[in-house]
């Protein structure tokens, strides 16, 4: 994979079945965030091939797959329900054999995230914990079994943090696969790990193996 | 109207006419630009009545110019511009939407508040209503013609300037084409209908072109 003529990593390989966590971990700068963007499709491979077994033949992977980034993609000027509404209509849910997901009103994820009685009010009004909180919403909405965290867990409290661990390992249990870099650990089960290490300078090009 | 798109182009409304949306910084540019030029040219009435089309025409365009820069930045900034990609909805149609909410915010205005200004110019009613007949049938080339810009220029930071570049080459034949079918409205022999008929011509066609070559350019943009 490349980004702006530089190789990011090669000769990854890895597989993820149904219900299972995969966490990325490795120091900054290796491309954690890079192989999600892969993944999801915004960043096109140079090599190789993704492959999703069992999806709907005529959708992408990337059509089967939340990216959740670094960026809330929340709108200051919508209040937070028009915001959540304009992403579930939006987002074409996917539906899989083998996934089962719990459906979600707007309102009711946004009560379970407790900020329920903010859905009047404009994003604006929001603290950086309740709009990455809002952004996680989103997940529910419109269900789709592959997640993509890039740092879930930042900005968050740590009640939030649980809770969100709670719907993560959720997620899992009905089916839903997860793929997520971080650098605090999250006690997800069943979990894979997979350690990006950066190769020595001369060969600029980061080694990678999977754990 | 299908369900998502009907929620794209009310989002996109929404945006545009709240807080920071710049709908009406487009209009009020308009306003800007008219206003001074008869300052500028002199009281000259007759000579105001000869290039009033061209100047309202001209006002619109650096108009329509001055807000394109936003309309996929501000999604990109935020990050909405991956989930867009990412949405499973077909991003010809999206783009379209996009540049139809954003005509609707921004160039219906123009059109509008173009007989009022035209009265500053010493247009009589033939042509105030000729130049607002093409202005409403061109503004929306101009919108979609800028979408491939906008498009083109989202990565870049600050790339309103390159945006107004990039596009204004596109949009002469629109320019010719409206400020002649105005002109020819007033002056008798030329026919009106041909040079306006080509206009909407040029609207239909970058009505094509525009979604399709923005959406290739959106594409690539993710990087």
């Amino acid at each position: 994979m490349d980004r702006g003529d530089r190789r990011v990593f090669a000769g990854l390989s890895f597989s993820l079945e149904s219900g299972n966590a995969l966490v990325v971990t490795g120091p900054n700068g290796v491309g954690k965030s890079s192989l999600l963007r892969t993944l999801a499709g915004l960043v096109s491979l140079s090599e190789g091939s993704l492959n999703l077994e069992g999806g709907q033949s005529e959708r992408s992977v990337a059509e089967h797959t939340h990216y959740f980034g670094h960026q809330s993609a929340v709108k200051p000027a919508l209040s937070v329900k028009e915001n959540l509404a304009f992403w579930r209509d939006f987002t074409a849910p996917a539906h899989v054999s083998n996934f089962d997901p719990k459906e979600y009103g707007a309102q009711d994820i946004l009560e379970d995230l407790g900020i329920g009685h903010t859905s009047e009010l404009p994003a604006a009004y929001l603290s950086a914990g309740q709009t990455r909180r809002l952004a996680v919403a989103r997940l529910f909405v419109s269900p789709r079994p592959i997640w993509l965290l890039d740092e879930p867990t930042s900005a968050l409290d740590a009640n939030s943090e649980a809770q969100l661990i709670d719907l993560m390992n959720d997620h899992l249990r009905r089916g839903g696969m997860i793929v997520t870099a971080t650098h605090t650990p999250l006690s997800l089960s069943p979990l894979q790990s997979l350690r990006l290490e950066a190769l020595s300078i001369e060969d600029l090009a980061p080694l990678e193996e999977i754990g | 109207m299908s369900s998502w798109a009907l929620s794209l182009f009310q989002r996109e409304l929404r945006l545009a006419v709240r807080v920071g949306g710049g709908a009406l910084v487009g209009v009020l540019f308009f306003l800007a630009v008219v206003t001074v030029i008869p300052f500028g040219v002199g009281p000259d009435l007759n000579l105001l009545a000869r290039i009033g089309p061209a100047i309202l025409w001209i006002g619109a365009l650096l108009a329509t110019l001055l807000g394109l820069d936003r309309l996929f930045q501000a999604d990109r900034d935020d990050g909405s511009l991956d989930l867009i990609l990412m949405a499973g909805r077909p991003l010809e149609l999206v783009v379209l939407i996009k540049c139809l909410a954003h005509w609707m915010a921004t160039g219906l205005p123009l059109v509008a508040a173009a007989p009022v200004l035209a009265i500053f110019l010493n247009l009589e009613p033939t042509a105030i209503g000729a130049v607002t007949l093409t202005l409403a049938a061109g503004t929306p080339a101009l919108t979609l013609i800028g979408a491939i810009g906008a498009s083109l220029t989202v990565t870049l930071r600050r790339g309103g300037l390159l945006l107004a570049v990039l596009v204004i080459p596109l949009t002469i034949p629109v320019l010719i084409f409206g400020v002649s079918a105005a002109d020819a409205a007033v002056n008798d022999p030329v026919p009106f209908m041909t040079p306006f008929l080509i206009l909407c011509s040029l609207s239909l066609i970058s009505l094509v072109v525009g979604p399709f070559a923005s959406a290739a350019a959106l594409r690539f943009s993710s990087d």
